[in-house]
């Protein structure tokens, strides 16, 4: 039994030497972003004194006429359209609570929810009462965002036969603003394990099942073991995906694997160190502006 | 300590892991992780140390004071432990809630220190059964990530291998009143031998593996689910 022992050492910021073409800009709450006020003002900026000024601190985004400021650090502001994998928290009469990282528990109503059997009818009472069958408090779900209400709630749908309760895997929380929007969330990594990128942060890492025939969007969790060799590869993805994070690199396919390439030459536990970690993570961001010039 | 939920598969998940020796983040069933050791932070305290473990982050102060040695230990001086565990590191601990932990763990810092080899408590002793050195050791729990014995057991032992405590001398005048003084070299102290003090180390029994202390979602398993056997062993290595 090993035990690592260390000195504290000054982090040293990701060199930005590596070259990017436009500089972000970079802003935090009260600075000036313009002077000019031709521009329309969109989230995170007021106006003050004759300027558009930031009240979160983020970077500056403009589209035209437009004006916002991205903030770094938030919480999940819901979209229709994202896909989210939450938490169940409550039971309720009708509904689910479900814990996505926002400002509010989003809501999953029973009449969103798929029945087994694909089948489509009026929900009745024997469905309410049945509703700790299918949803537990704890149990992990990915789902898709219908609707948004006024106070920022999100309203949460899984209509469809990919998303529904997920079994045997590993759950990586993040900040939402590193997840990169794309057209699909769901991956189906080469190395052997899949991902669910959600657009709040919470990414869910699970063996590649064999057989595709979805029985019911999966309510029935598969709880058998799992081999090693594909632990290892979810393990090592799970700390490839917090070494990114620690230098805040965007999450998406292909960076994950750039990383989870370039770190196999370390054992798995060996990632978690300060020294392993950079290195790794200064040969992905090499490789993705490769492929990106 | 912090309680996460967790879903009935991933808790399946973690205890076949833990059964192949390969846990969630890749260390085996005895590794521990990162541990960031720093001393003298604190500047007006005889002696300090702060250990971060993953995302635990423990602060100890030790203070040298004089006061009277206790009756049964006429000769030897004594330490005293206080824990807060303060609202910052878990939302858990706002107003009283980390009363208890704070008064568990420092009931188990006193049993350990309560032997002859731990510490040399004779060399506190400035004159018998007239003054003794006591050492206030305060710990401060920063942030709580788990495997908090360990951590703070670590600290301890780094504070009291930092504590300089001021050389004394004890003057007698010719009516027999004694008076302490202190030398004038700031730099003249002395110093403990730390090496026996013993560091805690946490087993946890799940399934049928007993493995190092866990995850902390692991932790909450075991106090969740009775048939995993919660039974959580605290083990002290001299030496």
């Amino acid at each position: 039994m090993a035990l690592e022992m260390r000195l504290p050492v000054a982090r040293k910021p990701l060199s930005e030497s590596l070259g990017r073409e436009a500089k972000k800009h970079l802003v935090v709450p009260g600075d000036t972003i313009t002077t000019d006020t031709g521009f329309m003002r969109g989230h995170g900026t007021y106006m003050g004194e004759e300027k558009l000024i930031a009240s979160v601190a983020g970077s500056v985004e403009r589209v035209n006429k437009l004006i916002c400021v991205k903030a770094l650090k938030t919480r999940y502001n819901g979209e229709v359209g994202d896909i989210v994998v939450g938490r169940i928290t409550e039971v309720q009469q009708k509904r689910w609570k479900v814990e996505t990282n926002s400002r509010l528990d989003s809501v999953l109503l029973l009449s969103s929810m798929n029945l087994p059997g694909g089948e489509l009818r009026r929900r009745s009472a024997e469905d309410e009462l049945a509703m700790r069958g299918f949803l537990q408090e704890g149990d992990l779900i990915s789902a898709e965002v219908q609707a948004v209400f006024s106070d920022g709630a999100v309203s949460l749908h899984t209509r469809s036969l990919k998303y529904g309760k997920l079994g045997q895997g590993v759950l990586v929380q993040v900040s939402p603003s590193l997840v990169k929007r794309q057209k699909t969330h769901f991956h189906d990594l080469p190395c052997g394990a899949s991902l669910i990128l959600g657009n709040n942060g919470f990414i869910w890492i699970y063996p590649t099942s064999e057989h595709k025939d979805e029985d019911a969007g999966g309510f029935t969790a598969n709880l058998e073991p799992v081999s090693l060799a594909d632990r290892e590869v979810i393990s090592r993805l799970r700390n490839c995906i917090v070494s990114l994070v620690t230098q805040r690199i965007m999450l998406y396919d292909t960076s994950i694997l750039y990383c989870y390439e370039a770190s196999l030459p370390h054992q798995i536990k060996d990632i978690l160190k300060p020294e392993i970690m950079e290195e790794i993570v200064i040969e992905t961001r090499q490789r993705l502006l490769e492929q990106e010039g | 300590m912090a309680s996460v939920a967790l879903s009935e598969a991933e808790k399946v998940y973690i205890v076949h892991g833990v059964q192949e020796d390969l846990r969630v983040d890749g260390r085996g069933c005895e590794d521990y992780r990162c541990v960031e050791v720093e001393t003298d932070v604190v500047s007006n305290t005889s002696g300090s140390a702060r250990v971060k473990l993953g995302h635990t982050d423990i602060l100890v102060g030790v203070k040298a004071e004089m006061g009277t040695p206790k009756l049964e230990r006429p000769n030897e001086g004594y330490l005293e432990f206080f824990v807060d565990c303060s609202a910052n590191a878990t939302p858990e601990f706002e107003g009283r809630g980390g009363d208890d932990l704070g008064t568990e763990i420092a009931n188990t810092l006193y049993r350990i220190f309560n032997n002859k080899s731990s510490v040399d408590l004779k060399s506190l002793c400035i004159s018998p059964r007239e003054h003794c050195w006591v050492l206030y050791v305060d710990v401060l729990l920063l942030e709580c990530g788990g495997n908090l014995f360990d951590a703070i057991s670590i600290a301890v032992k780094a504070a009291l291998f930092n504590t300089r405590i001021p050389r004394v001398r004890v003057l007698e005048d010719e009516e027999g009143s004694k008076d302490i003084e202190l030398s004038d070299d700031p730099y003249d102290c002395i110093r403990l031998s730390v090496e026996n003090v013993p560091c805690i180390v946490t087993l946890c029994k799940t399934g049928k593996r007993m493995g190092k202390v866990l995850h902390t979602s692991l932790q909450s398993v075991l106090q969740k689910e009775e048939s995993l056997g919660p039974k959580r062993q605290k083990v002290g290595f001299l030496g």
